[in-house]
Parts: C-alpha cells; sequence; structure tokens
C-alpha cells in the first residue's frame, strides 16, 4: 500500500513537472562540424524556451540511414517529433498523413508574408504547413582558388568554352583542374549544373521537374552528356569515393583549382580562415549566371500524441524562422536565410550575392529553379533513377547517344 | 575409418543413434511435453519473425508500395521493373564474382594455413590470434582502413611512389573494372583468419593413429593430407561454407564503408540494391521483389547442398 | 647412409622449417598492417597528418585523439560528449543479448539432440535456412511488431531483435555439439529416472564449456559489431557504438581528423578484439571439441 502511494506521487510529480515542458526528438544527419555547432544552436534555443531536445543524429549517405530510421519509427507507430527530410518527400510523408499541421504557428508569424513563395510551396501539403525551412542554397556555384588562378594567368571562366580552356591550361601544367568526389550524388550535382549551363532554365524545367520525353531525347541532353564527360579528363585519379569537403579542402590548398558544389562547400572555407575575393571565387557555374538551383533543408514535424510534445514541436518550429536563428545557422552552413526581410548586412557577399540572385529571379519568374541532385525537382524515385544513369555514364565508356536512351527510359520506368 | 568421420564444426550433422529418441515415447508425462515447451518459443520465433516475415515481404512484392507499405495489388509489375533495370542485372554479376572468388579462396587460404599451422609450431597460438583478430573488427571499421590503404592518393600506391618506386600501381578501388575485387581483397582478409580456425579445429579432431598407419604404409605427407586427411573432413567444408555464404549473401556494411557501391555502380551488391530501393529511393515494392528473387537464389543454391550433404552424412 | 647424405637430409628438413615460418610470420604480416596502421595514426597529431603523409610513423606520441574520440568530439547536438555514451548502451545491450541467445541455444541444441520429437529435424532443418534471410527484408516488419509490443527505439527491442535473429546460430552451435556426445550417458540417466532439467543441468551442462565459449563468442562478436538493427531500432538512448562510430566518422562538414577517427574504431574494436586475444585459445579449442567423438 505504501509504495503504491510512493508511486502514485513520484508519477504525479514527474507529471506536474513536465506539464509545461515538451520534448522534441529531432532526427538528423547533421553530424559533425559546422553543421553540428548549427543545429546546436536550435537546441540551445529551443532549451531556453523550457523545453528538451532530444537529440537523434544518424550519420551516412545524405540521410540515407536516417531515412530509414525515419519509416521503420513512422510504422511503429512512434514517429520522432521533427525529422530533416525535404522537397518532394514531405509531400510523399504528407499524402500518408503522418505531418503536424503548423498552420497556427504559421498564421501568428506570418509565414506566408515573410517566406518567398518557392519555399513556402515545398513546406506545404494540401495548402497547410508541415515542415519549416532551415535554409535556402544554391547548388549551381564554382569555387575556385584564387591564387592557383592568378599564378596561372586564368581570369574565372564565364562558360563552359572558357572552363574547358582553363582546365587545359592548369592540366598541362600539371594541376588538378577539377577537384571532385566521385559518389553518385556529387555526379549528379555536376551533372546538373551542366544541363542548366547548356540548355538553360527552361529546358532544366522540363527534364528534371515536367520529365518531358521530348526534351530527354533531345540534341541539348546529348550535348550535356558530352560535356559531362569532358569533366573527367580534367579530375584526378583519387576522386572515386571521396567526400565533398574533402574535395573541398583541396581547392583550399590549391591542389586543385575548381570545384562543382553547392554554397556549403563556403562553410569550409570559412572554417579554414578563407576570405571570399581575396583567398577564393566563388563563381555561378560557368553559362549559368543569373540562374538559381535552390535546394531548402528543412525540418518536417511529425503529428505526436502528447499535447507537452506538441507544444514544444511548434515552439521549435517558430523559432526556426526566427531571425537570430536563421543568421547563425546560415553563416555557419554557407546557405542564405528564407526570410526575404532578413538583414543581410552580417553575411559575406557570396551570401549577399546568392541572396541577391534569389530575389531577382523570384520577382521574374525565371531562372529560380529546383535541384534535381537534391531532391527537389522530382520523386526519390526518379531522382535515383538519374543518379544511376549519370554516375554509370561518368564512371565508364557509355557513349552520350546511349546515355539519353537510358535517362529517357529510366525516368519512365521509375514514374 | 568410422571413428574418424565427423569431424570439427560447429554445423556438423552426425548419424543418429535412433535410440537417444525411444525414451521420450515411453514416459508420456512431463518429459513428453516439456521438451516441446522449452522449444515453442524457438519454433513462434521462427514462423513469425522468419518466415513469416518472408511471407509478408513476398505480398508486398505484388504491391505498388512506395515510401511505405500499402496493399493495392499489381502482379508482377514490380519483378518487370527490377529485371528491367540496369543495377539491379549489374549487383547480381557482382554478387556472383565476389560470392565465388570469397567463398573459394578463403577455403583455400584457410585450408592452407590451417595445415601450415599444424605442423607443430612454436608460437601457433600467436600466430592464431594474428589471423584470427580480424573477424573481431566490424566491417565498416575494416572498410574505412582497407579504402585508405587502397586509395591511389593517400594509401599503398602514394607510399610507394614516397619511397621511390614510382613505377608502383595499385588503383583498383577506383577502377571501374577491378573495385569489385578490392571487395573481395577486403572480405578475404576479415574472414579467412575465422575458416582457418574452423579447418584447424577440422584437423586436430581426427585421429592421429590413421595418419601413422598411413605414413607406416610408405605415404608421403603431401599424400596423407590429400587423400587421407582432407577427404575426411568434408563436414568441416561443409560449416566453412555455411558460413562464408552467410557473410557473402549478406555483404552490405563492407561494401557500403569501402566503395559505397562504386566507383559508378560497380560494386553494388542486392543488399544495397534492396536497401537503397526499399528505403530512399521511395520504391518497396521493387526493393521487396528484389529480396524474395534474393531469397530464390539463395534457396536455389544452397537447399540441394544441404540436402546433399545431411543425407550424405546419415548414410 | 653416408654422413653426408644424413647432413643434406637434415639441411633441407631445417631450410623447409625456415621457410615455413618465413611464409607464416610474412602472412601474419598482412594481417597486422591495417591494424597497425590504425594504432600509429592513431597516435599522431592532425598538424602532423596535414604536413606529411597518411601512412608515416608519429614523430611525437599524443593521446589527445584517444581521448576526444572516447568523450570530447561533438556529435550531433548531443549533451554528452564523444564515443562513450554509445559504448555504454553497447554493454547495456550486448550482455542480456548475448546470455539470452546463448541460453535458448543450448536449450534448443539439448531438445533438438536427445529428446527429439515428430517435426523436430524438419524444424532444425527450416531454422538453418532461416540463417539466409538478408536482414534488410525484414526491417519493416520487425519495426511494426516491436511498436505493437512497445519496445520500438530501446534497449529492450534491440535485445529483443539480437535474441530473435541470434538464437538460429547459437542452436546451430549447441546442436552439432551435442549429437557428438554419447548417447548412452543420456540414456543410463534416463533409466535411472532423471528427468528433463536434472540430465541437462548435471550431465549436459557441465559437458558444454566448450561450446559455451564458441557461442558467446561468435555472438558476442556479432552483435558488439551489428550496424543495421542498432541504427535502425534504436533511439538516442540506446544507439549503440557501431552507430555512434559512424556518426563520428561519416564526417560531411569539416577537416577530416583522421587520427581521431582510427582511435574510435579502435575503441570501438576493443571489446570484441580482447576477446578474441584473451579467449581464442578456447575459441579453438571449443572449435575442435566438437568433433571428439564418443
Amino acid at each position: 500500500m505504501f509504495k503504491k502511494t510512493l508511486l502514485a506521487i513520484a508519477l504525479g510529480g514527474t507529471i506536474a513537472a513536465t506539464a509545461q515542458a515538451g520534448e522534441v526528438e529531432v532526427l538528423h544527419w547533421w553530424t559533425s562540424g559546422g553543421e553540428a555547432k548549427s543545429i546546436a544552436v536550435l537546441k540551445e534555443m529551443v532549451n531556453d524556451a523550457g523545453h528538451s531536445w532530444k537529440d537523434f543524429a544518424v550519420a551516412g549517405g545524405g540521410g540515407e540511414n536516417a531515412y530509414t530510421v525515419l519509416r521503420s519509427r513512422a510504422v511503429s507507430g512512434n514517429a520522432p517529433a521533427s525529422a530533416q527530410i525535404k522537397g518532394l518527400e514531405i509531400q510523399e510523408w504528407g499524402d500518408l498523413g503522418f505531418l503536424a499541421d503548423l498552420t497556427p504557428v504559421a498564421s501568428s508569424n506570418n509565414w506566408d508574408g515573410i517566406l518567398p513563395a518557392v519555399v513556402s510551396d515545398v513546406m506545404k501539403h494540401d495548402g497547410k504547413y508541415v515542415a519549416a525551412p532551415v535554409n535556402v542554397h544554391r547548388v549551381n556555384w564554382m569555387w575556385a582558388n584564387k591564387k592557383v588562378l592568378d599564378d596561372n594567368g586564368i581570369k574565372p571562366p564565364k562558360n563552359m568554352k572558357e572552363l574547358w580552356a582553363a582546365s587545359e591550361k592548369l592540366k598541362a601544367k600539371g594541376i588538378t583542374p577539377i577537384a571532385h568526389g566521385g559518389q553518385p550524388w556529387q555526379d549528379a550535382t555536376t551533372f546538373e549544373s551542366i544541363v542548366l549551363s547548356v540548355g538553360g532554365a527552361d529546358f532544366f524545367n522540363d527534364v528534371f521537374v515536367e520529365h518531358d520525353q521530348k526534351a530527354l531525347e533531345s540534341k541539348t541532353m546529348k550535348e550535356s552528356f558530352d560535356e559531362f564527360k569532358k569533366v573527367k579528363s580534367y579530375i584526378d585519379k583519387g576522386a572515386p569515393g571521396r567526400d565533398w569537403n574533402v574535395a573541398t579542402s583541396m581547392v583550399i590548398k590549391g591542389e586543385a583549382a575548381f570545384q562543382f558544389m553547392g554554397d556549403w562547400a563556403k562553410g569550409e572555407f570559412s572554417a579554414a580562415g578563407k576570405k571570399p575575393g581575396t583567398d577564393y571565387y566563388c563563381l555561378a557555374f560557368p553559362g549559368t549566371d543569373g540562374t538559381f538551383t535552390f535546394n531548402i533543408d528543412s525540418l518536417a514535424m511529425f503529428e505526436q500524441r502528447n499535447d507537452d510534445n506538441k507544444a514544444a514541436q511548434m515552439k521549435m518550429a517558430e523559432l526556426i524562422l526566427s531571425p537570430k536563428f536563421q543568421d547563425v545557422f546560415n553563416m555557419n552552413k554557407g546557405s542564405i536565410p528564407v526570410r526575404l526581410d532578413q538583414d543581410m548586412s552580417g553575411f559575406d557577399s557570396c551570401a549577399q550575392a546568392s541572396m541577391e540572385t534569389f530575389k531577382a529571379t523570384s520577382a521574374a519568374g525565371k531562372g529560380l529553379v529546383p535541384s534535381m541532385a537534391h531532391g527537389m525537382s522530382t520523386t526519390s524515385a526518379i531522382q535515383g533513377a538519374i543518379y544511376d544513369v549519370a554516375t554509370e555514364f561518368f564512371n565508364s565508356d557509355m557513349s552520350s547517344d546511349e546515355a539519353v536512351m537510358k535517362l529517357s527510359r529510366a525516368v519512365r520506368a521509375a514514374q | 575409418m568410422t571413428t574418424h568421420n565427423a569431424q570439427a564444426s560447429v554445423l556438423n550433422e552426425n548419424k543418429l543413434d535412433g535410440n537417444r529418441m525411444s525414451t521420450s515415447k515411453r514416459s508420456k508425462g512431463i518429459d513428453y511435453w516439456l521438451p516441446k515447451l522449452v522449444l515453442s518459443p524457438t519454433v513462434a520465433i521462427t514462423i513469425v519473425f522468419i518466415y513469416g516475415f518472408i511471407l509478408w515481404t513476398t505480398i508486398l512484392s505484388f504491391t505498388k508500395s512506395r515510401i511505405l507499405p500499402q496493399y493495392e495489388f499489381v502482379g508482377f509489375e514490380q519483378y518487370v521493373k527490377l529485371f528491367l533495370n540496369d543495377r539491379w542485372m549489374g549487383a547480381l554479376a557482382n554478387l556472383a564474382i565476389f560470392g565465388i572468388l570469397f567463398i573459394g579462396i578463403c577455403m583455400v587460404v584457410g585450408l592452407v594455413f590451417a595445415i601450415l599451422l599444424d605442423q607443430n609450431i612454436r608460437a601457433e597460438g600467436a600466430l592464431r590470434t594474428i589471423y584470427l583478430y580480424p573477424m573481431a573488427l566490424s566491417f565498416i571499421v575494416t572498410g574505412t582502413v582497407w579504402k585508405w590503404i587502397m586509395n591511389p592518393t593517400v594509401g599503398i600506391e602514394k607510399f610507394m611512389h614516397d619511397i621511390g618506386f614510382s613505377g608502383f600501381s595499385f588503383d583498383w578501388i577506383v577502377d571501374p573494372d577491378m573495385a569489385i575485387y578490392t571487395v573481395v581483397i577486403a572480405g578475404i582478409w576479415q574472414s579467412s583468419g575465422f575458416v582457418m580456425a574452423i579447418f584447424l579445429a577440422g584437423l586436430r579432431g581426427i585421429d592421429t593413429s590413421i595418419i601413422k598407419a598411413a605414413q607406416l604404409d610408405g605415404a608421403s605427407l603431401f599424400a596423407v593430407y590429400t587423400r587421407v586427411i582432407i577427404p575426411s573432413m568434408r563436414p568441416v567444408f561443409f560449416s566453412a561454407f555455411i558460413m562464408l555464404a552467410h557473410i557473402a549473401i549478406k555483404s552490405f556494411d563492407l561494401i557500403m564503408a569501402l566503395t559505397g557501391g562504386g566507383p559508378g555502380n560497380a560494386t553494388d551488391v542486392p543488399a544495397i540494391f534492396m536497401y537503397q530501393f526499399s528505403f530512399t529511393r521511395g520504391q518497396l515494392g521493387i526493393g521487396a521483389s528484389s529480396a524474395v528473387i534474393m531469397l530464390m537464389g539463395v534457396t536455389a543454391i544452397l537447399i540441394p547442398y544441404l540436402y546433399s550433404e545431411l543425407r550424405g552424412e546419415k548414410q | 647412409m653416408s654422413q653426408t647424405k644424413v647432413n643434406d637430409a637434415r639441411y633441407k628438413a631445417i631450410t623447409g622449417r625456415a621457410i615455413l615460418y618465413a611464409v607464416l610470420v610474412i602472412v601474419a604480416l598482412y594481417y597486422l598492417a591495417p591494424l597497425f596502421l590504425m594504432i600509429v595514426t592513431s597516435f599522431r597529431s592532425m598538424e602532423e597528418i596535414r604536413v606529411g603523409q597518411l601512412i608515416e610513423w608519429p614523430k611525437t606520441f599524443t593521446f589527445d585523439a584517444w581521448a576526444a574520440a572516447w568523450n570530447q568530439v561533438q556529435i550531433g547536438a548531443r549533451e554528452d560528449l564523444g564515443l562513450k555514451p554509445y559504448f555504454m548502451n553497447s554493454i547495456r545491450m550486448v550482455i542480456p543479448s548475448v546470455l539470452l541467445s546463448t541460453a535458448f541455444g543450448a536449450l534448443n541444441g539439448y531438445v533438438l539432440s536427445f529428446w527429439k520429437f515428430r517435426g523436430s529435424e524438419l524444424f532444425f532443418a527450416f531454422l538453418l535456412a532461416g540463417c539466409f534471410l538478408p536482414f534488410q527484408a525484414i526491417l519493416l516488419p520487425h519495426s511494426i511488431v516491436l511498436g505493437k509490443m512497445g519496445i520500438s527505439g530501446s534497449t529492450l527491442g534491440l535485445v529483443f531483435t539480437h535474441v530473435v535473429y541470434g538464437v538460429a546460430f547459437t542452436t546451430l552451435f549447441f546442436r552439432n555439439y551435442y549429437v557428438n556426445l554419447p548417447g548412452e550417458l543420456i540414456k543410463a540417466a534416463k533409466l535411472d529416472g532423471a528427468g528433463f532439467w536434472m540430465i541437462f543441468y548435471r550431465i549436459i551442462l557441465p559437458l558444454s564449456t566448450p561450446i559455451l565459449v564458441v557461442s558467446i563468442i561468435w555472438q558476442f562478436t556479432q552483435i558488439w559489431n551489428d550496424f543495421l538493427f542498432g541504427v535502425v531500432f534504436s533511439d538516442p538512448n540506446s544507439q549503440p557504438v557501431t552507430v555512434g562510430l559512424n556518426n563520428m566518422v561519416n564526417s560531411t562538414t569539416g577537416e577530416k581528423r583522421y587520427n581521431v577517427d582510427m582511435a574510435g574504431a579502435i575503441i570501438a574494436a576493443l571489446p570484441t578484439v580482447l576477446v578474441y586475444v584473451v579467449a581464442g585459445k578456447y575459441f579453438v579449442r571449443g572449435l575442435t571439441a566438437g568433433s571428439v567423438k564418443g
């Protein structure tokens, strides 16, 4: 009897103590370096708001393992409060009815007013907010070591032709022109930038968003593959399997001249104490100036049963869009804030340029395209099919004609 | 020959002397149902967690499931898609190459070194531990270390160049045609010591009087091994084969850590294909159909072998 | 026999032995090289690796990388730093899993060897075939079952999973060991009126030491090194050390800290390597004992 009373008191005690404070379990793969520091900021803010943060980090393969964990948890009826999923994946989870409605937070904080339409479209399912955007990455960047270019009398290449000329020159001098990491997603990142450069934004849209068979089988597509194959003669032998940050460090150290990578690469330059304009260039991928391939990271919110945890989850969604978090996170990560009203004065010139292009393309209604390589433009099934063809093409002696045929077939099969 | 033919080995199936079960039938009391009761949790586990899940996966392979299971049936559509997928065919071919080489070489290496270690070697304990320890490492560790060693720009090739052998070349891991063999190398490094231990145990289990008899008859050491010892170790080969096949079919961690399936898709295997399509590509139906095909393949190859081995020993 | 001939034979025997030892030692070096590389790298400082080569002898030995990997590295946004919390989770998970799966295996093996009944042989064959099930295929249905049992994302759930998928192998071990024990022992005991449990405790268990060692070592290695179950069926409070190591090593931002990665890899592998070094002798002995026929 006494024991029972004790137990009741103990239970009552815990319930009373946690009546206000909820817990958010956040599944993500920002496990190390600048990314981990960035997400730790959000954790601090959640803690300061009186809630607790359960950190669920699972690294590996651009979220491959985290996705498996999320599916496992979802079918076991025990989904985490929040998970790092993005793009069309959000819609798929929304269709299955797993996501929480963030409308109250969104309307009281005027998300519709502060977010550009391209961003809010991705965050909404059936017209309701279900995810909170963390940042906007621009994917079509080219990073260059200034000293290497200067020493060899090379001006930043503005189009593909200049890029190959510069690469040829560097190669002749025994310098690796392009730092590349031979992993499927990196191959795809390079490939999509080339498609954008060769075919332009509308063509990019036809291929990677609409999956228009005519465009997929077009001459422009073959040309894109031709250009893509050229990259191969300017990378070093150790590229296959290399992580992107290792490739970035080659550019930082001057072992290589260029890298084609999204703006997260800037985080590496900053961490190494390098300054844009003086140590390195952040350039639009040759021939894609004035266009913007976007990649939005987001935390999707899953339906929770416990009311306290729900409250904590809503609070976190609110905090993600707070100017303070947007500032700190994006400065660390190299991306730009999602809020159009954000004060950009604290950011470096690359981020400012990126924001300008983003706003301009967004206002003009053209030149702003969703990244295929980063899951913004199409379903994971079709994205995977494109990955397979691109990486197979890049790592074999497959002809461009065959690649065009295989690509259109693979996309059709995955639809 | 009857005294020495059941060697070693964990998996050794043996002749039964039929009387063992007769007593249980005699008393229909507690001893009649107790053994069944004791075994029942495992029976339940096997039915639900192995065969139940196989059934579930089979059902799923006939549905249009995408990111999560759903039960809208589409017939053989997923199987058609599977076999039209170039990557799947490549993965099957890679598994065949890897499986044959990995199992074959591990067996040979394991047997040879078991025989060598069996020659009254002085530091046998230490050597045996050295050969065996890779088995204690996780495939993630093995993959990470070998990835470095075999990478031409940081590993052994660079090391050799730095110390003056500029002609040295070892770049299989970045060569799509050769990369699968690097997986074989790392796999053998990890598992051959364990096979050696199984064979060593098998050799130790052989009745020495037969060997002595053969030697008295004038047989050379080589002949003793090839004519007498190795043939009598058939059950040991069986055990080793089961263990290695089990590792080969499930090979996943090692390849993910070593090559990530690349360059391109050059080292893709069915386990990786299944994992990616099921969990990151949102094509659970295709993932399930690949699992079913894999299971059918395993059944087709292993069951006849299991059957003949188990049968063979009973006679 | 002339003197020279004897000398010749002795000479041959000695060179034969020398070649044998040389081969064994060279192969041992091949097996040791990766471990050696790991250890050496873990004692180097990052400054040294940055300016030098990856494969190089340390100029100054430092334990910094080890300390960092153990309890200083920030993994994700966790409060508790380093591999230590993950390591502890692994210990909490591995001990009950190994003991339970071994206990089940011993009992199953005992029944399947000495208390056969109609269908028990067939069941054994089905169990054996189950060993080849690719685990990627059962992740989702198993998650559903764990969810229904209320133990998804917990150490308990992981223990349950490892017992369920480990019991096929342990049953195999014990069954094949027991069928080689002299049947007369058990027959006599039964005639004396000893029951099921009595025979197990008094006769079988005392004879089981070698195979217990084999089973425990095997299960310990498998479960400690498991990544797939560990990553899929855990939550932040139960993620095992393989998941922690993967989180640490699979970094895609910041400098690759080879020394810390290697120290972490060794820490994660330490318990299993120790088990092999200490108990390796009993492992081979246990395997051998399986062959001793009465």
